[in-house]
């Protein structure tokens, strides 16, 4: 059973501690869309971001292009002029085989170079395919074959674990 | 017809030959993923990676210089690598060469053709030939197609009027000759444009020319009531000697589109162009660059498109 | 004394008004009879026609066998085999060759290339005018006498109306048969499809029917003009139908055929930018097929020509507008017939009689008949076998069709030029 205040909560608990670990400078907060977009407006307020919201869309910088084709309904990526020399908190809401957040620095690193970029989500889940962990999470957990996770938003946020029939 | 070769199995985009054989819904996504694309050039990035380390030979047999660096741009924003080769086709030069030249490409592993040529039927038949992993764009073949430049007209129609099922669009010029007319009539059907006119001289019209699916006019002060769109079409200079016309002067007396002349159509109407234009002989300057003219937009937005529909037939490419 | 019985068949034989069961005797290459067996006759060979239809041989007005000079496209060896299986015993060969017939030289070798192949009954078509350039005249007596059975200006225009005029009245004071194709060079614009709802859909140079017509009419005028016996070949226009029946009925004496394919296929069966379906004249609409169809019933348009053109894969092989024109067609020819009979547009009297009865009659020889005194030309065929066009059965070296594939009813089982088997189904060839 997973309560999104619980997981919102532990999310901002540990973003906080890591920006003073590391000493993060004026942070730019950049979330992925769509689910990274619900979460990163919730961490936004908490921790008091002056700086606009970046929104990232990373449908162009995926790497199943050959297996799923276009999107035909990306929105462009609203990130400000300059991320060189940046602190970035990069959130998206599940982390799983790695390879949405690998498409998501690769895009940002087009961007400039930044100073160094901390990862925020909300489940860390079982499933990883690329050598990528985040930072900061809300909770990891282990899923059953079949189990999926759903996120819905942006009012209210919700999360749900469904369990998906395997078609005989 | 042609639907058969232009799709995948899975009916996803494989060559983008000619509007023909083409439903409605993917002449609607093309446009949906070139508004993804628009937006680019206003970007600080205006690359993305989705086509890198595939490579696109740009074939232009018939000389282009500006079909041929969009298409070049284009293929560049999406982070291919490009080619681009003009060929002139000498009087013996037929299907022998042009396979030869295929097939020299394929050997260094070339993933898409983007084919400009002088007679028509030229992309289907290299289209036909072309190794299975491979893709062909029509950037235009004699007087049969040119399906991108039609694809952008759309395009610029759809941004402004939002809604093609009631509009009235002109189509002005020398139909007979024009591979732009013929695959704008066939998007604007496709995409249930409810009146399609077009408007020339009876020498510069095709045989049963309403099978189009089109109604004629030879008179533009009465082809022009109610337009919403008026596309003009080019002249070329041939016509006049090769007895099809009696002089510029004349034909612009009659079919030039002037502020006056522009009255007639609707308050709203826009003006259109595939370019390049020939002042004074279809459009009078005032016209081209007045409030109502879209021809710079189309421009803008021909890249956009191109890379919308490179992208959409090179998709899917590692599953046959 | 060779001896040759034809027994069982059905034979079909129009200019003798025949049509019953029966056999045919053949001695030294020769029809003795189609009734009583005669006297004291022993065959070498009896062939067994049960169930099969047995005719004159079929004689082609229009083949392109390519050689002498293009021998890339096709050769005598391959091309009378296929004639010859296709139940072909006379043809008539066009002067485009290269070198074109404009000389008795070319003539003669024309003479030997058929001995050689085994197939003697080739008739050339000598060109009107040199080079068929259309400015000078030909030799036509010389060509006459070297074995040309008519002049023909091939596919190529003449230079202009006085030199037309003045070439059909050389012919005439030579009794030759000019057996031309109508059409407009200019008119026709260097066009690959009939000017019409195809070629506009597909911005495809096109020629109007008026390129055929009005050349047609000419032509037309200047027999009446001159006297001379014009035969028009591959006629494809409505109005063209109509032109030469009223000829005839103005007593002038003309002659027409059209090409096989034109009678099945018109712009609408025309896979896009398919080059199989690239030919000349174009196939036009379904109205000018229906008039071809109605100009053969009722006898003005009388013969039907296969208009054969094999072509190599590399005429064929590039956009549309740049092939090359032209069908092999020798053998879908006899099929084809059949389908008109089928669908009862012809009887099989008539459709056998454009084959044999009616060309004949257009050269003026004794062939295309089952008379007596005869050279024993025949054709026996199964109306009822299905065969597939397929490199197994398809013996032209020019697979440019676009009957590629299909399946026929109706094949031919066994064909005797002057009484010499030439072709048999079971083996081959011989």
């Amino acid at each position: 059973m997973l309560v999104i205040a619980d997981l919102l909560n532990q999310l901002e608990a540990e973003l906080k501690k890591t920006i003073i670990e590391r000493n993060l400078v004026n942070p730019l907060m950049i979330g992925i869309r769509t689910g990274g977009v619900w979460v990163a407006e919730q961490m936004y307020q908490r921790l008091h971001i002056a700086e606009p919201l970046g929104l990232l869309d990373i449908s162009f910088y995926r790497d199943d292009f050959s297996q799923i084709g276009v999107n035909p309904n990306v929105r462009p990526s609203q990130l400000p002029a300059r991320v060189d020399g940046r602190d970035i908190i990069l959130i998206d809401d599940v982390f799983y085989t790695g390879r949405t957040i690998r498409a998501a620095l690769n895009e940002i690193f087009d961007y400039g170079r930044p100073n160094q970029v901390v990862l925020g989500v909300l489940i860390e889940r079982d499933g990883r395919q690329i050598p990528l962990s985040p930072d900061c999470v809300g909770i990891s957990i282990i899923l059953n074959v079949g189990q999926r996770i759903k996120l819905t938003g942006p009012d209210p946020l919700a999360i749900e674990i469904q369990t998906l029939t395997v078609a005989a | 017809m042609n639907d058969n070769l232009q799709l995948n199995s899975e009916g996803k985009l494989k060559h983008f030959l000619s509007i023909e054989g083409l439903p409605k819904e993917l002449l609607t996504e093309i446009l949906d993923v070139a508004e993804s694309f628009v937006g680019m050039s206003d970007q600080q990035i205006k690359k993305v990676p989705l086509l890198r380390g595939k490579t696109i030979v740009n074939l232009f047999f018939e000389n282009s210089t500006r079909t041929r660096t969009t298409f070049e741009l284009a293929a560049k924003r999406l982070s291919a690598d490009v080619l681009s080769m003009s060929i002139a086709t000498s009087s013996t030069s037929k299907g022998e060469s042009l396979l030869d030249t295929i097939r020299n490409l394929e050997a260094m592993f070339v993933d898409m053709f983007v084919v400009r040529h002088a007679i028509s039927g030229a992309a289907h038949f290299i289209a036909q030939q072309t190794a299975p992993h491979i893709s062909v764009i029509n950037a235009g073949d004699g007087q049969h197609a040119h399906p991108t430049q039609a694809m952008l007209d759309m395009f610029t129609i759809r941004q402004i009027k939002k809604d093609f099922s009631n509009l009235r669009v002109a189509i002005i010029g020398d139909i007979l000759h024009s591979r732009v007319a013929r695959s704008q009539i066939q998007a604007l059907n496709t995409l249930g444009v409810p009146e399609v006119r077009v408007i020339a001289p009876k020498t510069l019209l095709p045989a049963h020319v309403e099978s189009l699916g089109v109604s004629v006019s030879h008179d533009l002060n009465a082809g022009l009531k109610d337009v919403d769109v008026v596309i003009m079409l080019r002249l070329q200079k041939e016509r006049m000697t090769s007895a099809l016309l009696p002089s510029e002067s004349e034909y612009f007396k009659c079919f030039g589109l002037t502020e006056e002349k522009l009255k007639i159509a609707k308050p709203d109407a826009i003006v259109m162009h595939p370019g390049p234009i020939n002042r004074g002989v279809e459009i009078e300057s005032k016209v081209a660059d007045g409030p109502q003219s879209v021809i710079l937009k189309q421009v803008s937005n021909g890249i956009a498109i191109r890379m919308a529909i490179m992208a959409m037939a090179m998709q899917k490419q590692g599953i046959m | 004394m060779t001896q040759i019985l034809i027994k069982n068949g059905q034979l079909i034989d129009p200019v003798n008004k025949v049509n019953r069961t029966g056999c045919v005797y053949i001695v030294d290459g020769k029809i003795v009879s189609v009734t009583n067996e005669p006297i004291g006759f022993k065959p070498d060979t009896i062939i067994d026609a049960q169930n099969k239809l047995v005719c004159p041989g079929f004689i082609d007005l229009s083949t392109r066998l390519r050689e002498p000079g293009q021998s890339r496209k096709a050769t005598f060896k391959s091309e009378t085999l296929a004639a010859a299986s296709a139940g072909m015993t006379t043809l008539c060969l066009q002067p485009d060759t290269h070198p074109v017939i404009d000389t008795p030289a070319v003539a003669e070798l024309i003479k030997e290339l058929a001995k050689k192949a085994g197939y003697p009954q080739i008739y050339p078509i000598a060109a009107l005018t040199r080079q068929l350039e259309g400015t000078e005249l030909s030799a036509m007596l010389t060509l006459k006498q070297a074995g040309c059975i008519a002049v023909g200006n091939a596919n190529h225009p003449v230079r202009n109306l006085l030199i037309l005029r003045r070439a059909m009245e050389y012919a005439a004071s030579h009794d030759l048969l000019f057996m031309f194709r109508p059409n407009d060079y200019w008119l026709g614009n260097n066009g690959c499809a009939h000017e019409g709802v195809f070629a506009t859909r597909y911005g495809l140079p096109s020629i109007p029917e008026a390129a055929e017509t009005i050349a047609l009419d000419q032509c037309l005028e200047l027999v009446d003009l001159t006297g001379c016996r014009v035969h028009f070949g591959q006629l494809s226009c409505r109005r063209s139908v109509i032109k030469i029946y009223q000829a005839k009925k103005y007593g002038l004496q003309v002659s027409a055929d059209v090409a096989i394919h034109q009678l099945h296929l018109t712009e609408n069966n025309i896979t896009p930018f398919d080059s199989n379906y690239h030919v000349l004249p174009p196939l036009r609409t379904e109205e000018d097929k229906q008039y071809m169809r109605q100009g053969l019933a009722s006898g003005t348009i009388n013969s039907i020509c296969s208009d054969h053109q094999p072509h190599d894969i590399d005429a064929k092989l590039g956009a549309f507008p740049e092939t090359e024109p032209g069908m092999s067609s020798l053998e879908t020819l006899l099929p084809l017939m059949l389908k008109l009979v089928a669908e009862d547009v012809i009887t099989m009297e008539q459709g056998i009689a454009s084959l044999t009865a009616n060309p004949a009659r257009v050269l003026r020889i004794e062939s295309g008949a089952l008379t007596v005194g005869f050279n024993a030309d025949v054709c026996i065929f199964d109306p009822e076998l299905e065969w597939q066009v397929n490199t197994e059965n398809w013996k032209s070296q020019g697979m440019n069709t676009p009957y590629w594939g299909q399946t026929f009813k109706g094949r031919v089982t066994h064909t005797l030029q002057a009484g010499k088997l030439i072709y048999s189904l079971e083996n081959g060839s011989h």
